[in-house]
Parts: structure tokens; sequence; C-alpha cells
């Protein structure tokens, strides 16, 4: 760890006090976990302390981990991921917060604090279903009007549900249930960690 | 008395002004917008869902579709990404090679932005003047990576070629005369490098000449002087990046302050504006035409000096020589498992962020340990500008709305990715 990144690490340690569930840093990076319950509160005092001052919301997305390491993974299931930038100390933080419920995950919106947020929580919305508690105006932004699903989930197919055509005998574009099947190139592979080693094969 | 109704207008999605599929609902009172809702999506193409599909290197092409006015900025974020992930470091010569094509799509980028810009608010000689240097620096690309535009010429690793030794020549043909190809083709004897190298001699000659049509130019002041201003609090608070924060009077350039490849060891200065309007960003992305030029003089005199490799040895990550590969036994098996199964990441998350000509474009990859990212979000600088498309354009005129579009610099591939 170098030495801006443990001066920011004990920082925001500072700022947060118990709110931080856990904190790593990894490849010069910080990530910061902090509980769905504490998640607004803490992200007003990254902003707003004077030794961490981050002003900008750079990027804000949802992750599902349904499928993390093939099934390995034993935590919630959503989270949403937001990257901080403080331009008067030159430091960046990544802020993630779980949804307590797997079938209906909420977590608070934070365009109350950076108005940034607004478009980016839409768009997690909008792919993943994770709802924001407080956005003023939660619409899909990037999928069609109308159009039913999360497509980024993991459990939503590549190829999707439906499909568009127009339908000469009723003379207008159509709906209809897609006729291709996904299908895999390249398998997704993980590698166990003795993998090549002399003697194993 | 007349009964007074405010219009809800639409405006776009196929509109020559609206730079793309944007469908951008006006509420109108007379002709002041008090509401923009600007709807994107027209162009989603779930580029991040895709890329959770294929393997790191299959998803390396989809980058250039994203911003397809500044291909290699994307490529060279996804690359960087990857490279901190898996933790290599690039050969010294790609570094600069990247620094020089990185400026190149700057000014790539920034001379599509004046010439759409100037054409919307009715200055349309501007545009036959930059897409003659857009040419130029297209064959820059065409003669790198053998594509004008979808390059895929960085690669996790390096570049995937050294630079051409020889500049393509245009070959006879029966439309033009023999003295006519032999007049273009005077420009391009010798290398790459010696192309370049005449390209930024002459070039900042050509930023005059925008200057002169633009500058002082009593109607181009008058539609961009004052309109969308933004305050450098309210700059950040929005998630500005690039031209859109720096014309606000905030000296922030990623470049410089979190200094990636070699661009801690060119020199070059930083422009910012005052007032925060559109004149103003305009300004700062003319200077940066020039700063780019300088950087791009700098690589070009280290690229000449410093022969050597360009993409990493490992060949885990990188594939190995034809040669090699026809050659040796060892080198087919990586070369069969690399194009087969492709790289494989270790567990872990990075975001890595690049100055890209419009702001900051940032790739954040999620790894699991697979060969294909378990999640990768790409963000768009345009996504984030868009968004304060109803703060900068309410209380303005509807004319004015034209010359916002044209000042946030969207590309619909990035937007909508």
């Amino acid at each position: 760890m170098t030495a801006k990144l443990e001066r920011l690490s004990t920082a925001i340690d500072a700022a947060l006090g118990d709110k931080v569930a856990s904190s790593t840093a990894a490849l010069g990076q910080l990530t910061v976990v902090v509980d769905a319950a504490d998640y607004l509160a803490s992200a007003r005092i990254l902003r707003d302390s004077p030794e961490l001052r981050f002003e900008q919301l750079v990027d804000l997305c949802g992750i599902d981990y349904s499928t993390y390491g093939d099934g390995r993974w034993e935590g919630r299931r959503f989270a949403a991921v937001s990257h901080l930038l403080s331009v008067t100390h030159n430091w960046r933080v990544r802020l993630r917060t779980f949804a307590p419920a797997d079938d209906f995950p909420v977590v608070d919106s934070l365009v109350n604090v950076w108005p940034s947020a607004n478009w980016f929580e839409r768009e997690a919305f909008d792919l993943f279903g994770i709802m924001f508690a407080g956005h003023p105006d939660l619409r899909r932004i990037l999928t069609d009007y109308g159009f039913i699903g999360h497509p980024f989930r993991k459990d939503f197919p590549i190829s999707g549900n439906v499909e568009m055509r127009y339908d000469p005998e009723q003379k207008r574009v159509i709906y209809q249930p897609v006729t291709i099947e996904p299908r895999e190139v390249t398998p997704r592979i993980i590698r166990e960690d003795t993998y090549g080693e002399a003697g194993r094969g | 008395m007349a009964e007074i109704r405010n219009y809800t207008m639409n405006f776009g999605p196929q509109h020559p002004a609206a730079h793309g599929v944007l469908r951008l609902v006006l509420e109108l009172d007379g002709e002041v917008i008090t509401r923009a809702d600007p709807h994107i999506g027209l162009l989603h193409r779930a580029t991040e869902k895709l890329a959770e599909n294929k393997t790191y290197v299959q998803s390396l092409p989809y980058m250039d579709r994203l911003d397809y006015i500044s291909m290699m900025c994307n490529e060279h974020a996804y690359c960087l990404a990857v490279e901190r992930l898996l933790e290599i470091e690039i050969p010294l010569r790609a570094q600069y090679i990247r620094v020089m094509f990185d400026e190149i799509t700057r000014i790539l980028n920034h001379l599509l932005f004046l010439a759409t810009h100037a054409l919307d608010i009715g200055a349309m000689t501007v545009f036959l003047y930059t897409f003659r240097e857009r040419e130029d620096l297209l064959d820059c690309y065409e003669a790198v990576s053998g594509a004008r535009m979808h390059a895929a010429y960085y690669r996790p690793g390096g570049v995937y070629r050294d630079l051409p030794e020889e500049m393509p020549k245009h070959l006879p043909s029966p439309y033009r005369s023999a003295k006519e190809i032999a007049r273009l083709n005077e420009r391009r004897e010798g290398s790459l490098l010696d192309f370049i190298e005449r390209f930024t001699e002459t070039f900042p000659r050509r930023v005059e000449e925008y200057e002169t049509l633009l500058t002082d130019n009593r109607i181009w002041k008058q539609r961009t002087v004052g309109i969308g201003v933004v305050s450098p609090e309210e700059a950040l608070a929005r998630g500005f990046t690039g031209p859109m924060l720096r014309g606000s009077g905030v000296e922030w350039d990623l470049r410089k302050k979190q200094p990636y490849e070699v661009y801690d060891r060119v020199d070059f200065d930083v422009p910012v504006g005052v007032n925060g309007d559109c004149y103003d960003r305009y300004l700062v992305r003319m200077e940066e035409f020039r700063q780019s030029n300088r950087i791009i003089r700098q690589c070009i005199d280290w690229l000449r000096a410093n022969p050597g490799p360009v993409i990493v040895e490992d060949h885990k990550v990188a594939p190995p020589s034809r040669v090699a590969m026809k050659s040796n036994m060892e080198e087919l098996i990586h070369h069969f498992k690399l194009f087969t199964e492709g790289i494989h990441v270790p567990p872990g998350e990075v975001y890595a962020a690049i100055e890209h000509p419009k702001g900051e474009f940032g790739i954040y990859i999620v790894s699991d340990g697979a060969n294909k990212p378990y999640r990768l979000k790409i963000r768009s600088s345009a996504f984030t500008h868009l968004s304060a498309m109803d703060f900068l354009a309410t209380g303005h005129m509807l004319a004015d709305v034209v010359a916002i579009i044209g000042t946030v610099d969207i590309v619909f591939g990035e937007v909508d990715r």
C-alpha cells in the first residue's frame, strides 16, 4: 500500500468510524463496503468531511453477484458500486453496498448528495432492477419503452426473450418470442490455483 | 383573450443536430425551454453484457464501437484495466505509441466536435476544413491497424504491431492523373513517423485557420458566449469531466493529475476556461489541439531514437510471433490456448480511467478468475454530460439547445453503450 492510499484509508476510517463494514486496498485502489442502512449517511460524510472531500461521483453501477466464481458466492446478490473522486485531494475510493433483500433489492438514492447519480441510478434500476429509495424519477433509461425484465441480471438470457418484426398481415410491428438459441462459442472457465503445476497433469 | 399554452416538442431522434439518436422531449413556454428530458437508449447494444460472454481479447473490438470518433482512447482504458488486473508492465515503446495515438485521437475527436458544432450553429465552412485534416489522421490509423475507424490496435500487453516503416501510397487510378497522384504521394515518402511529423508541422497553421473563421466571428460569439454557463461547483457536482470541467475553470486533467503511460514524461499545458460557457469550452478545445500537437512531436522524437518491443513477451497475455508459432511447439500451444480460451485474469476488481477527448472514460472490471470478465462497466463521460441537459438547457431559447448539444460533444455509441 502506498503512503497516499494509507493516508486515505486512515482518513476514511476516522471519518466513517464503525460504519465501515470492510475496507480493502488492492491494485492501488481502496474499496469501502458499508451497510445499506449507513449508505446515505456515509456518502454525505465522504463528500462533506474536509479531510476527504469527494466532490464528484464519477460512476455508479449495479452488480449481480449470483453466479460469481461459478456459484461460490455466499453474500447478498445485488450491490451498488460507486466510484468517488476528490479533485481537491486527488484521490479515489470505491464505495459498495449490498441490497439487503435479494428478491426486492432496495438501497438509498444518492441523488441528493451528488446530482450526477441521477442517471446512473436509473441505469442500475433499468438493467438490474435495483430500487433506489428517494430517487425523484426512477424510470427506465436504456431499454425500450415497455421492456419487461432486467437484462443485466445473470439469469436473463443474452439473446433476450422477445424479438421484434414487421407483420405484413397485421400491418404493424409485433413482438414475438425469440427464435434463436443462446450459444456460447468460448466456454467460461475458472482454473483452480494449482492448474499447470508440475505433477498435477 | 387567447389561451396561452405550453408546448411539448420532440427534438429527434432523427434530427441532424441531435448528433445521433437522441430523442429530446422539450417543454416550451413560448420559445423558452422549461424542461428538457433526453430519452436515450435507442442505440443500446448491451456492450457490457456482451463482454461478460466474450473473452478479454474478443471484447476489445467492442470498445472501438463505443465512442466511434475516438476509437483508440476507448481501447486504451480497456487495456489499462486488464493490464492492472494482470499486474503487468508494458514496454516503454508501446507506451509512447499509445500516447501518440491517444493524442492523434484527441485531435480527430476535436476536429469532428468543431465541425459539427459549427455546422449546427450555421457555420458550414469549418466542416470542410476539418475533414481535410481528419483524412490525414485516419490514414495514420489505417497505416498502423489496417482499419480507418475500428482499429483494434491496442491490445492488453501493448499494441498489436510496431509502426510501419513505410507509409502506404496512393495507387495509379483511372480517376486521377499521374501528376495528381505524384503530388499526393509526395507527402507520403518515408515512414509513418515522417508522415505524422509533416502533419504536426502544418497543423498549427490549420488551427489558426479555424480560429480565423470562428474565434472573433460575431455570429459565432452571439451563439456561444453566455450559453450553457456552468459554475465550477455545479460542474463538479454534476460529474463533469474533461473539457466540460476545464471550461468552467477547474484545472483537472488526468494526464497531469493521475498520469498513466508516459504522460509524466512529456511536456504540455492544460488550458482552462473562465466563464464556463460554450465559447470557453470551444476555446479550451482549440488550445488542446495545439497541446496535443506538442505531445505528438515529443513522441515522434522519442520513437525515432528508441526502437524496441511493442508488446509484452508473456505469451499467456500476448500472442507469440507467427514465425515462432510455426517453428516452436511451445509457442504453438500458447497461440492455440490464447485464442481458444483467452487470458485468465486473477480475481479482483479495478477501475481504470483515462483522459478521453470528451472527459473521463473509465472501465470497471470485476473478475472472478475466469477467462471472461464477471462484470464490465463502461463509464462514459458523454452519459453524465447528457444527464445534465435539463440543467443546461432550462431557461435558454430553443435555438440554444443546438449549441448546448454541440458543446457537450456527445456520441451515442458511448451514451447508450
